[in-house]
């Protein structure tokens, strides 16, 4: 089944400044950020950004503070206009869109999750949560229905008529999440949006997002700098230095063929066996080979559960199943090996850094 | 021979002067004093030191040359071109100005005509109201009591009357240049000197544009005055509020599509109010003073039995008046603060 694309930017660029329209001619000469700051004083934001995201699909886009990643999510929607370059949302350019047209695709077509909640702390739960439908001119009755849902699939049933300040950090960005909800809108923004919570209830909430976006299957964007929960939510994963996209692509593909050292640097110490999964690794599956497997697993199991199942006996081959199906081989060996963080299994990375 | 003479004797602008001492302007305290000395000492020609170097002001340097204007011609130029607009500006202003009249006379005969006990009731209901405040209330009561039973009520309602219609104007005005304020840095820009100005110049000075304007028998006269004195509070804190709105919460509003008014009064003002209401307490306070102030041009209450302390030496008369005031300062400033913890406790901003 073919994906349908839902949000696409092309060549997008993003110059701060007192005059950033001058200096996008510099920029295309190739001038670098550091350069444009020390010369001319103006800020390359972002720089030839060109992103497909698919509905149905969690992209999330990664980088440290200052990468670009919270300032490229606001132009989504407008609420940063940039200096050039395209967004074109279901198929029409945003960038054309007049001012009615504009509040139009915010109020119907996207939604978005902040990182600090931006609730209105004079509202009440309820009236935090129907926001989306309110500001379209739906009178509190009729929204309520579908704000209590909302409110109850994120946890928080019975706390309707609370006001935010008496409310945790956690709950804050639940009522953040099912605010954007209720909106009904099929894409939703999320701006760092669990950065701010406690890792517990971090897990939690990324486990809540998995878990409602396996049902709605929303055109999610998430903006973050934490590498294990982008990898965990990532369908699509963007990685973003100095405004630039550095690699984009499947999370595995990712990690197994980083083709940067600010990637390698990134990845190379996380928890690889946590993260790949068997079918990143696996080789084609063969009649001859399968004959002395011993024993089954999934292709989106992760590799840590293959080494449990092993018992940690390294001679031992799994066939995988994908669906009821065989579709491919995985050995202990191939599987350690995959573990060995790729700044040490490809030297030359290193070099190339030094 | 004048100080500053070798200046234009050296820059060839003699001629320009004119004949030196031919002037026709009148005669200044300092010149009459200078020719009886002239003529007591004849013949000390001043000797130029520069220890005795006068700074070269316009009177220094018309004396050395009579073409330069002399520094009574400035005020009087001032008070010229004041006159020369005056009328066109009463022209103007007069009709704009109407309604603050007759307001203030329609609240001075309500609140003073209205039976006493009447008016006590509905006092204190407004008491209630804003402050849910038992406590408040009962002292309200005994304070206006009080001041029924020295005599004072009278002199009172018509303070009160000047700074609830006052009040009200300041509100009504204020905050819609407040918010515009906060809308543009440009226009911020401008009226912060014209506050800055308004709040500094002192009380008195500005009667005086306001006599020559209106006639001290209106009331519109010391209406205008407390009105331009008090409003600087409440377009200040207005502006304020609004610009410490969360930004981040104002990125919501517009990320859900809200439009400028959706956003103006479902969000930055409720956020505001509770700066607000603090320019609204200061700009009560400031009517409070300035009503007093303005007993100079015939604006009724407290303040003309103060004047009067002061004209007559009545010390006792002006330190009882005085002693109201405070008392009226005491029960407005409670009301309005009860009002804004009230505000604060229902929309209390949350921290992240």
């Amino acid at each position: 089944m073919e994906k349908q694309k839902s949000i696409s930017i092309r060549n997008l660029y993003k110059i701060f400044g007192g005059n950033p329209a001058s200096m996008l001619e510099h920029v295309h000469q190739g001038m670098s950020k550091r350069e444009l700051l020390h010369q001319h004083d103006h800020v390359l934001g972002l720089s030839d950004i060109n992103i497909d995201m698919y509905a149905g699909d969690i992209t999330v886009i990664m980088g440290l503070s200052g990468s670009g990643k919270s300032t490229l999510v606001r132009h989504f929607n407008r609420l940063i206009e940039p200096t050039s370059g395209e967004i074109w949302v279901d198929g029409e350019n945003v960038l054309e869109f007049n001012e009615d047209r504009l509040r139009e695709m915010r109020r119907l077509q996207m939604s978005m999750v902040f990182q600090h909640f931006a609730l209105f702390p004079h509202r009440t739960v309820l009236e935090n949560t129907g926001l989306a439908q309110a500001v379209r001119g739906t009178s509190a009755a009729d929204y309520e229905k579908d704000a209590l849902k909302w409110l109850e699939r994120v946890g928080l049933k019975g706390q309707d008529q609370q006001y935010p300040h008496q409310m945790s950090g956690g709950m804050k960005q639940r009522v953040g999440i099912a605010r954007a909800l209720t909106s009904n809108a099929p894409i939703m923004l999320m701006d760092e949006a669990f950065s701010a919570l406690d890792p517990l209830i971090r897990t939690d909430m990324q486990d809540l997002l998995l878990e409602l976006q396996k049902e709605l299957q929303k055109t999610i964007v998430f903006i973050s700098h934490d590498l294990d929960e982008a990898l965990k939510l990532a369908d699509h994963l963007v990685i973003l230095k100095d405004g630039i996209v550095v690699q984009q692509g499947e999370p595995q593909d990712i990690l197994l063929h980083p083709n940067d050292p600010y990637i390698v640097d990134f990845i190379s110490d996380i928890n690889r066996a946590r993260v790949l999964r068997v079918r990143s690794i696996m080789t084609p599956f063969s009649e001859n080979a399968a004959a002395k497997t011993s024993g089954e697993v999934g292709a989106d199991d992760t590799l840590e559960s293959v080494i449990s199942k092993s018992e940690g006996d390294v001679g031992q081959t799994f066939t995988v199943m994908k669906d009821g199906q065989k579709v491919g081989l995985v050995d202990m060996k191939t599987l350690v090996q995959a573990l060995v963080p790729t700044s040490a299994a490809e030297g030359g990375m290193r070099k190339q850094k030094s | 021979m004048a100080a500053y003479d070798f200046l234009f004797d050296k820059t060839g602008l003699r001629d320009w002067c004119g004949e030196s001492g031919n002037q026709d302007g009148p005669m200044t305290m300092a010149e009459l004093l200078a020719r009886k000395n002239n003529n007591a000492d004849a013949g000390s020609e001043s000797s130029l030191s520069l220890w005795d170097l006068p700074f070269p002001s316009l009177d220094q340097l018309n004396e050395a040359c009579s073409s330069i204007a002399r520094t009574r011609d400035l005020t009087k130029g001032m008070e010229s071109a004041f006159l020369g607009v005056k009328d066109s500006l009463k022209f103007v202003l007069d009709p704009i100005t109407q309604p603050l009249s007759w307001l203030l006379e329609g609240a001075l005969y309500v609140f003073v005509e209205t039976p006493w006990w009447l008016m006590l009731i509905a006092l204190l209901a407004i008491v209630y109201l804003a402050s849910k405040s038992f406590k408040l209330m009962a002292f309200v009561g005994s304070a206006i009591m009080f001041l029924a039973f020295i005599d004072h009520y009278e002199y009172a309602m018509q303070t009160l009357s000047i700074i609830f219609v006052c009040a009200i104007l300041c509100v009504i005005f204020g905050v819609p240049i407040g918010i515009a304020m906060s809308r543009s840095n440009w226009l911020q820009r401008i009226m912060i000197p014209v506050l800055d100005m308004l709040q500094t110049l002192p009380t008195f000075v500005y009667l005086i544009p306001l006599i020559f304007l209106f006639s001290v028998t209106e009331p519109k006269l010391y209406g205008i005055a407390i009105i331009l004195y008090a409003i600087v509070p409440v377009v200040r804190l207005t502006d304020l509020g609004i610009r410490l709105v969360d930004r981040e919460v104002i990125e919501a509003a517009d990320a859900f599509g809200m439009t400028k008014r959706q956003k103006l009064y479902n969000v930055e003002i409720p956020l505001a109010l509770p700066n607000i209401m603090a320019g609204v307490n200061q700009t009560i306070m400031m009517s409070l003073a300035m009503v007093v102030i303005a007993s100079l041009v015939s604006a009724p209450g407290l303040g003309v039995l103060v004047l009067r302390g002061i004209r007559n030496l009545e010390l006792g008369v002006g330190l009882v008046a005085g002693l109201g005031i405070v008392l009226l300062a005491i029960i407005l400033d409670r009301v309005t603060k009860a009002a804004l913890a009230r505000i604060n406790a229902s929309s209390s901003v949350s921290s992240h």
